[in-house]
């Protein structure tokens, strides 16, 4: 080999082994937008057919293979099907819903069903701002299929509309009911006679109860510390109303550094300043934490109600994991105690370009069936935006807790939706803020500011698409 | 072999050629073109822009961060890992002792070079989840070993002071093993004579290496710095599966960056693009630049 086979092999090299530069543009472009135009399925409306679905159209469903798996999408395929014997359907799962289905989208041709959900998830402001997504209003105005006299509309929980709709447009069905939240052991307060506390001053004082124990009170995802901004700005909201949120979600100035959010912040910061935090938790990754919080290394987390699911496979038995709101931080709190962050999640959408865009939404009023619905509650264990559907399921123990929680909560329920507008603000920005903050290297001042500062950026950023929604 | 000089070369080097044209090289053209423009990945609306996504990184703060790691990266990577392959590679040819009478490697060679190329079978995957593990702040360990000596342990990935050096020292860790078998393997075509002339001359270890072995082992050592620089500079999955660039981007690398804007918090492809483009000219002029620096006049054996 001599020198000049070195430099062309090397040179070779430099683009090969750059292969994520090339992996970008390997799928893109070239693809002309409107050829399906002329194809799309599309039948003639009824009583019976609210939707206008071409009976015998063929529909393809592309699933998120996360931890609620396929089956139940299987599932309600089949009741599809048996209303419609006629139409095929195509399924998929995949985890890597972005990588498949960017160049489809790009190309005009995509799936009719879209489970846009996990870490590969499609960024929902991209998506809206390129007019990605069919619009499901239609869906809202049918009949529900087996409630009578209901619309589709009618028999959601609230809250579920407004988070998936963009600029007063609802384009996103989230499908699964989240509730967020501090999670302790019921057997582990019970044996040690604890109780959880109601209020801030309480909750400080039972962390010194819970270390003098030998335990630490908290601990969390170091690795995506974004974790802990949930338990914080429920806090402020607590204490503030939902103005503090709506303040957040619309990018107003300073909203991060409401006098709401800094009490929060303040009082958030006690726990670090005292050393409440399980040592080493700035270095764990969110399934290390919720591990070392199923072994009884430490009290709380902070987690949404997808938890008990993930951790099934490493919570000792009678456990009992429960979830509870922030406490109250005094008797100003605008919203009571049992007031939690509760909202739908797990997005699906039918994309503007599907072919069988009626079939899609029709898919989506046979997953909002009561029937439907109870069958995906029994399946993966977790809640859906349709209002009773868990009645008469048999849910585990800290499903019912959720449950409990939410209907304690009810009209007191709050949300924020600023992390689905912007997804960088919260999984960049604010994530990194939150690293610095609860790991004690900066203090709750600075750590607003740095919000701030991300929110700031967004806000300016001019190749972004701003939303705005209404309280 | 003449007149079968044509069909040889048209069977065997055009559809490759081909193939590279149309798996790498168009998509890299492609991306130049993506790169000028405003292109959000999930529909077929770009509009050209011209420069401004360049203008704009040559703003972005985050970019520059992480160009600033990769940096760190680029300096350091290269250097640990062919100083450690050659230490390695030269006790495992020739750091045993017989006497005068010729150079052997240590006893159990073969073994220790199997050892040693170990973390090249697993998969990349597999030895950031691995470290991981290793790096737990609790049960890891590293941590336990500090513990057990009685050393206090920083939470490694979880504190920006030390997670950047964690990523770095599992970079080092799983290449090492390569370069000492492909130093081995260049130093086990060093003529013998040649030892055993400079044992005559009554050379040290040291001299043997600095003198005789570097200097015949000059191409493969270069060929080494050329590859791990392009490493350095792209370093993307061990650092996104270890830290996804964090705590508060202390770790954060031009690759994970890209991914990040194209498919991870944004989707802006044509931004995506540009800093793509950015990476391609610097892998480019870094092995240029290390393969012009090294040049040396080259030893034949014959």
């Amino acid at each position: 080999m001599n020198r000049r086979d070195i430099l062309r092999r090397s040179a070779a090299a430099g683009l090969l082994a750059t292969p994520a530069a090339g992996l970008l543009s390997g799928c893109a472009t070239g693809g002309g937008g409107d050829k399906n135009d002329a194809e799309t399925y599309q039948g003639t409306k009824s009583a019976e057919n609210p939707l206008g679905v071409k009976e015998d159209a063929p529909l393809e469903v592309v699933i998120f293979g996360g931890g609620f798996g396929e089956e139940y999408a299987k599932a309600h395929e089949a009741m599809y099907t048996e209303k419609y014997p006629k139409a095929k359907i195509k399924h998929s799962a995949t985890q890597e819903i972005s990588k498949t289905l960017q160049p489809r989208f790009v190309d005009g041709s995509p799936p009719d069903v879209v489970n846009n959900s996990g870490t590969g998830q499609i960024d929902f402001n991209g998506l809206v701002s390129q007019n990605a997504l069919a619009d499901l209003g239609d869906l809202l105005a049918a009949p529900s299929l087996d409630v009578p006299g209901k619309t589709v509309k009618d028999t959601l929980l609230p809250g579920a509309v407004e988070i998936g709709s963009y600029d007063g447009k609802f384009l996103v069905l989230n499908y699964t009911y989240t509730a967020y939240g501090i999670w302790y052991s019921n057997k582990l307060f019970t044996e040690r006679k604890w109780e959880y506390a109601k209020t801030w001053d309480e909750h400080i004082a039972l962390c010194k109860q819970i270390k003098a124990a030998g335990i630490a009170p908290w601990t969390y995802a170091g690795l995506h510390p974004r974790y802990m901004s949930w338990p914080l700005i429920s806090t402020a909201i607590k204490l503030g109303g939902p103005s503090v949120a709506l303040a957040l979600d619309n990018l107003e100035p300073n909203a991060w550094k409401s006098d709401a959010m800094k009490a929060a912040a303040d009082a958030w910061h006690q726990i670090v300043k005292d050393k409440y935090i399980l040592e080493g938790s700035p270095g764990l990754d969110h399934k290390q934490s919720q591990t070392a919080w199923c072994q009884g290394k430490a009290a709380f987390i902070s987690c949404g109600s997808w938890l008990e699911s993930e951790q099934k496979d490493v919570t000792p038995a009678g456990f009992n994991m429960t979830i509870a709101p922030t406490p109250s931080l005094g008797s100003g709190d605008k919203l009571p105690f049992e007031a939690i962050r509760g909202t739908a999640g797990e997005p699906f959408m039918v994309p503007a370009k599907a072919r069988n865009v009626a079939g899609g939404l029709e898919y989506f009023r046979t997953m909002l069936s009561k029937k439907g619905a109870q069958d995906f509650t029994k399946k993966v264990a977790s809640l859906t935006v349709v209002a009773g559907s868990s009645e008469g399921v048999e849910l585990p123990y800290g499903l019912n807790t959720v449950v409990k929680a939410l209907d304690a909560s009810g009209a007191n329920g709050f949300n924020w939706v600023y992390n689905n507008y912007y997804r960088k603000l919260e999984r960049n920005l604010v994530d990194a803020a939150c690293g610095e903050f609860f790991s004690g290297r900066i203090g709750p001042a600075e750590f607003l500011d740095q919000c701030q500062k991300g929110a700031d950026s967004i806000a300016q950023d001019s190749s972004i698409k701003k939303y705005k929604r209404a309280a | 072999m003449k007149h079968g000089k044509w069909p040889l070369i048209v069977t065997f080097l055009v559809p490759p050629v081909l193939l590279y044209v149309f798996f790498v090289v168009s998509p890299y053209l492609q991306a130049f073109q993506i790169s000028t423009t405003d292109w959000l990945g999930y529909s077929a609306d770009a509009n050209p822009v011209g420069l401004a996504n360049f203008k704009a990184l040559w703003h972005d703060d985050y970019v520059w961060n992480a160009l600033k790691n990769n940096v760190i990266l680029l300096a350091l990577v290269p250097v640990l890992t062919i100083v450690l392959g050659l230490f390695f590679a030269t006790m495992l040819a020739m750091g045993g002792r017989k006497g005068s009478a010729g150079v052997t490697g240590v006893r159990g060679g073969a073994l220790y070079r199997t050892v040693y190329f170990f973390p090249q079978v697993l998969s990349v995957v597999i030895i950031a989840l691995l470290w991981k593990e290793v790096y737990h702040p609790n049960q890891g360990l590293l941590t336990s070993a500090a513990h057990a000596v009685g050393l206090p342990a920083p939470t490694w990935l979880g504190d920006p002071a030390t997670a950047f050096w964690c990523v770095l020292a599992v970079m080092v860790w799983s290449n090492v093993g390569f370069y000492v078998v492909l130093f081995g393997a260049a130093m086990s075509a060093v003529p013998k004579e040649i030892y055993e002339a400079v044992l005559l001359d009554g050379a040290s270890r040291f001299t043997t290496l600095r003198r005789v072995t570097l200097p015949l082992l000059w191409d493969t050592v270069q060929v080494a710095w050329v590859y791990l620089a392009i490493f350095a500079l792209d370093g993307f999955i061990l650092v996104q599966l270890m830290t996804n660039g964090g705590p508060n981007f202390s770790t954060d690398v031009i690759g994970v960056r890209m991914y990040d804007t194209a498919f991870g918090s944004e989707t802006k492809f044509g931004y995506a693009s540009a800093i793509g483009v950015v990476m391609f000219f610097l892998t480019l002029s870094v092995a240029v630049l290390s393969l012009r620096i090294g040049r040396r006049e080259r030893i034949e054996y014959s």
